[in-house]
Order: C-alpha cells, then sequence, then structure tokens
C-alpha cells in the first residue's frame, strides 16, 4: 500500500493558540481513518487545512506525492479531496439535483448537460435520496440533508473523503443506515478520513485511530487499542477520570 | 424527443420574441416625442437593471456603483463621439469598462455583505471626482457638450439592440456552468470554493460582463443631453433608482427586472410632473414599502399566484 495523504509537521495558530501543532501522520489509499479527540482538540482545523479552507502556518501535505498545502479550496477539491461540513450547509435556493450538480460540474469530471443530470440522478440514488431529485433541501430531514451534501462530494470523484462529524444527530436507526452507506462507500475504494465522536460508529467503520489532544498527536493504532490507551482517557476524562472531570 | 418534438418548443417562444421586439421597434412611428423619450428611459432602466441583476441577483452582492460604469460610458461619447466613427466610440467604451471592472473586481470582490455595498457607492463617488479633478485641472472645463447627429429614434433602436444582448446574455448563462456556479456562490460561497468553484473568476467574470452593459447604456444615451458634467452623468440617484427597480421586479429571475422597471419609470415620471419637491420623499417611502411588502419582488408574486392556482384544482 502507498501513501494517499502524507501530512507532515502541520502547524496552524490562532493568534497565541496552536490549534494544529506539527502534526504529522498518513493515510494509505483504501483505508477508513478515525480522527479523534475532545472537543477543542483541533480535529475540524485539521480538516480545513486539508480542504483548503485555511492556510498552515507550517508543514507540508501531500496528495499522492503532490504537495497542496497552501492550494486554494476549489483546486484541491479538483485534485481529489471532497469534504462535509460539521454543521450541514445545503446550498438552499438549488435542488438537490443542482446541489449535486455544482460537484460533477466543477469538480475532476467537468461533466455537464444531460450526462451531467443522469450522473447526479445516480449519485442521489446511492445516498438513498432517488425520491427527492427536484426537492429543495430545505424540505429535507436533517439525515437526508446529510445525504445531499454527502452526494455533493461524491460528485466531486474523490480519492480522499473528509467528513466532519457525518453521524451526529442521528438516531439509532439512522446512524445504522449511515454507517452502512460510509462502509459501501469504502468499498468501491473511496479512502475515508473522518471526525466522528459516535464511538459505536468508530469501531465498526475505521481500521484506524488518530487521536488528537490540544493541537497534538497523542495516540494511533487499532480503535479499541487507542480507547484503551491511558493518555486518550486522560484527555477526554481528565487526570484520573473522577477528579478533575467532576464538575463537568 | 425527436426533433418534431423539439421544434415547437424551441422555435414558438424565440418567434414570439421576435414578434415582441418587432413590435416594440415600431414605437418611435407611433408615438410622439414625449411618449419616445418615455420609452427610451424605460428601456435603458431594462438594460441598467437587468444587466445589475446578472450579477448581483445569484450572488446577492448589492452594487451601487451602477452609475460609475453608465458614467464612464457617457464621457466616452463626450469625448469621443465627434472625432471617431460611432461603434469606435463604443468599443472604446466595452474596453473601458473591462479594464475598470476588473481591476475593481479583483480588488474588492473578496468584500462580502455591507461593504462590498459602501465599496461600491464609494467607486462611483471616486470615478465622478476623479473625472472632475481632470476636467477642471487638464482640460480647463466643467462641462462638454455632446455633438452628434444621432436621432431619438436611434437611440431608442440601439437601446432596444442592447436590450436584446442582455437578455440573451442572462439567458444563456442561466443555463451554462457559470450560472450554476454564481448560485452557489450566492448560497454559500465556502460550500461552492469546496465543489471546485473558482469563486473570485466566476464574480469577476459576470461582474465585468454586467458593467460592459451599462457602460455601452451610458455611452448610448449620452447623446440624449447634448451638455454633461460629472453631476449629470454620475449621479448617484441613478444607482439607487436600478437597485429598487430591480428589487421590486425580482432579480431572482431573468424577466424579473423589467417588471420593476415600467411601473417604477411610469411612477417616477408621475411623481416629478405633479410632485417635484416632494420627489425624494416620495421615492424613499416606495423604496421601504417595496422591501417590506413585497421582497421577492413582482416575479415572486406571480410565482407565488401560479402555483396557487396550480394546487387549487388538484
Amino acid at each position: 500500500m502507498s501513501a494517499l495523504l502524507q501530512v507532515e509537521g502541520l502547524t496552524r495558530r490562532f493568534g497565541g493558540l496552536v490549534a494544529v501543532d506539527s502534526l504529522s501522520f498518513s493515510v494509505d489509499t483504501g483505508e477508513v481513518v478515525g480522527l479523534l479527540g475532545p472537543n477543542g482538540s483541533g480535529k475540524t482545523t485539521v480538516l480545513n487545512l486539508l480542504s483548503g479552507a485555511l492556510k498552515a502556518d507550517s508543514g507540508s501535505v501531500a496528495l499522492k506525492g503532490q504537495a497542496i498545502a497552501g492550494k486554494a479550496a476549489h483546486q484541491i477539491a479538483r485534485l481529489g479531496i471532497a469534504r462535509t461540513f460539521q454543521l450541514v450547509r445545503p446550498l438552499g435556493s438549488l435542488t438537490c439535483r443542482d446541489n449535486v450538480l455544482t460537484g460533477l460540474a466543477f469538480g475532476r469530471g467537468r461533466s455537464w448537460g444531460v450526462a451531467a443530470r443522469g450522473e447526479a440522478d445516480t449519485l442521489l440514488d446511492r445516498v438513498g435520496l432517488a425520491r427527492a431529485r427536484d426537492t429543495m433541501p430545505g424540505e429535507l430531514t436533517y439525515i437526508d440533508q446529510k445525504r445531499l451534501e454527502l452526494a455533493r462530494a461524491l460528485a466531486l470523484q474523490p480519492e480522499l473523503l473528509l467528513l466532519d462529524e457525518w453521524l451526529a444527530g442521528l438516531n439509532p436507526t439512522e446512524l445504522e443506515e449511515g454507517i452502512a452507506l460510509i462502509q459501501s462507500l469504502s468499498g468501491q475504494g473511496i479512502t475515508i478520513l473522518l471526525v466522528e465522536h459516535v464511538m459505536d460508529a468508530i469501531r465498526s467503520l475505521c481500521g484506524r485511530c488518530l487521536v488528537m489532544n490540544t493541537g497534538r498527536l497523542i495516540a494511533s493504532g487499532l480503535p479499541q487499542e487507542v480507547l484503551a490507551d491511558p493518555e486518550v482517557i486522560r484527555a477526554y476524562l481528565g487526570d484520573d477520570g473522577s477528579g478533575e472531570g467532576g464538575d463537568a | 424527443m425527436s426533433g418534431r418534438d423539439v421544434l415547437p418548443t424551441v422555435i414558438w417562444p424565440i418567434v414570439a420574441c421576435a414578434l415582441g421586439v418587432a413590435a416594440l421597434a415600431c414605437v418611435p412611428f407611433l408615438f410622439g416625442d414625449y411618449g419616445l423619450s418615455m420609452a427610451i428611459n424605460i428601456v435603458s432602466y431594462t438594460v441598467l437593471a437587468t444587466a445589475w441583476s446578472l450579477f448581483s441577483g445569484p450572488t446577492r452582492y448589492v452594487s451601487l456603483a451602477t452609475v460609475a460604469f453608465f458614467g464612464i460610458g457617457a464621457y466616452t461619447t463626450a469625448v469621443f463621439a465627434e472625432s471617431l466613427p460611432w461603434v469606435a466610440v463604443l468599443a472604446i467604451a466595452a474596453c473601458l469598462s473591462v479594464v475598470v471592472a476588473a481591476i475593481v473586481g479583483l480588488a474588492t470582490l473578496r468584500l462580502s455583505g455591507v461593504y462590498f455595498v459602501i465599496f461600491s457607492l464609494g467607486l462611483a463617488e471616486l470615478v465622478r471626482q476623479l473625472v472632475t479633478w481632470w476636467e477642471v485641472n487638464k482640460t480647463r472645463t466643467l462641462g462638454r457638450y455632446v455633438f452628434t447627429d444621432i436621432t431619438a429614434a436611434q437611440i431608442y433602436w440601439q437601446l432596444l439592440g442592447l436590450a436584446v444582448l442582455v437578455f440573451v446574455a442572462g439567458f444563456l448563462i442561466g443555463r451554462s456552468r457559470l450560472g450554476l456556479a454564481l448560485r452557489a456562490i450566492g448560497d454559500d460561497e465556502t460550500v461552492a470554493r469546496h465543489s471546485g468553484i473558482d469563486t473570485t473568476r466566476a464574480k469577476v467574470a459576470l461582474f465585468v460582463l454586467s458593467t460592459v452593459f451599462m457602460t455601452l447604456a451610458g455611452a448610448i444615451m449620452a447623446p440624449r443631453w447634448t451638455y454633461i458634467d460629472p453631476a449629470i452623468a454620475f449621479n448617484p440617484v441613478i444607482s439607487f433608482t436600478v437597485l429598487i427597480m430591480a428589487l421590486l421586479g425580482g432579480v431572482h429571475r431573468l424577466y424579473g427586472p423589467v417588471m420593476g422597471v415600467v411601473p417604477l419609470a411610469l411612477l417616477f415620471e408621475f411623481l416629478l410632473a405633479r410632485f417635484p419637491n416632494h420627489f425624494s420623499i416620495m421615492v424613499g417611502l416606495v423604496f421601504i414599502l417595496i422591501v417590506y411588502a413585497i421582497p421577492r419582488g413582482i416575479a415572486g408574486l406571480v410565482e407565488q399566484t401560479v402555483e396557487r392556482t396550480r394546487r387549487q384544482p388538484a
């Protein structure tokens, strides 16, 4: 296996706060990697740096050996990194089909016209929105909006998909459907890096986990190993699991 | 679909539009001088308001710079009309607006919301002051006479042709990748960028196109005045009028702005004739009324009624 994504010494400061502190890791082709950590540990900032929403202060990011740190978001999207957002962000004035068409028209496929419309419908089918093609996103339920956002990301034909808490806020049934959907994407060869708090999802989806705390990588390995790591437990729960975290 | 099915759905609207334009082209023969001058007024504001909403409609960047470009066009005519052929004058006006709009667009379309509004208002004022400074210090005149042998009817026909071009451009953009990009930008610029859209390039491209139409409208209109100075050519009221006409009509449809232009042009004419001293107050009231009562414009009202009547029988 070759490294699809290679991150070296990635650093980003917000004023005096070092949100991401010389982070290094790699993701191999075909992997599903979970990015964990307590709130404020810098996970979303990492996704923003990888997708070009933010520029790194230092460090390098390479996708298939090509340096992408510092490139604009739309260039990175065209190179094969797609993302979803922590809070769903559908394009409200466009129908579901047109939402997906944006990714198709400007992504790597650059398809347009009748062919693109067919592809958009196929993608909507794939995420389970076959009936909502001409619906406005505002009329969809929360999980369906999340499905729509996923279809829009898939329209870019990504090699690496960044999911920012895509499974958060779903009920148990929806969660099962969601996990199955992500598994099917992984089965089709898409490499996935996901920020997630839902432990069930992490256990059933991720082959490997990275754990961050205060901007640094503190653990990396199989989900069950990482979750049992004393330093990870300390990061989540405080020093001895009952003392400092008591008033939270 | 076979060719026979497509033909009626494509041909008939084109024929209908062509007949409509041909009918409008007869206006100079049917009405007197007053009617013609009203028609010129309406068509010129149709060009301006439709061009304005080509850019501002989908992106929701409210621009008050309309008159900056309109004025550049008017001044181009004033400076070159006597020495150069008319086509060359129009070409110079178009080139000037491309250059100015590209510079302005690249520098400012990163601004959003109210900052862009204020900047665009400032831009119009800046251009006016620059022209004034140049005229006072370099050419030592503050006004210019525009002497051409272009008749009112010819001005009207040129504006009508320009209006057709604006609508064709708008129609084609609405069906293009660029149109989709701009609607995505209007909804959520961050999402648009992460969908692979080069948002800066899309915005600048359409800003430039929209200002070319405004500049040409100014160049064509200039001979109407025979005398212009910066206060006439760069009158900020024009920017506000265009804005309110487009909003009244509805900026989310190509045919929207013209539905605001016609009633307001007639209303302003009436108010100017009847209440010349209270005109500004009346216009202000109209602004407030439109923004509160019909936020989606007349086009939005029409769509609502169509939808309601469609639902009732079901």
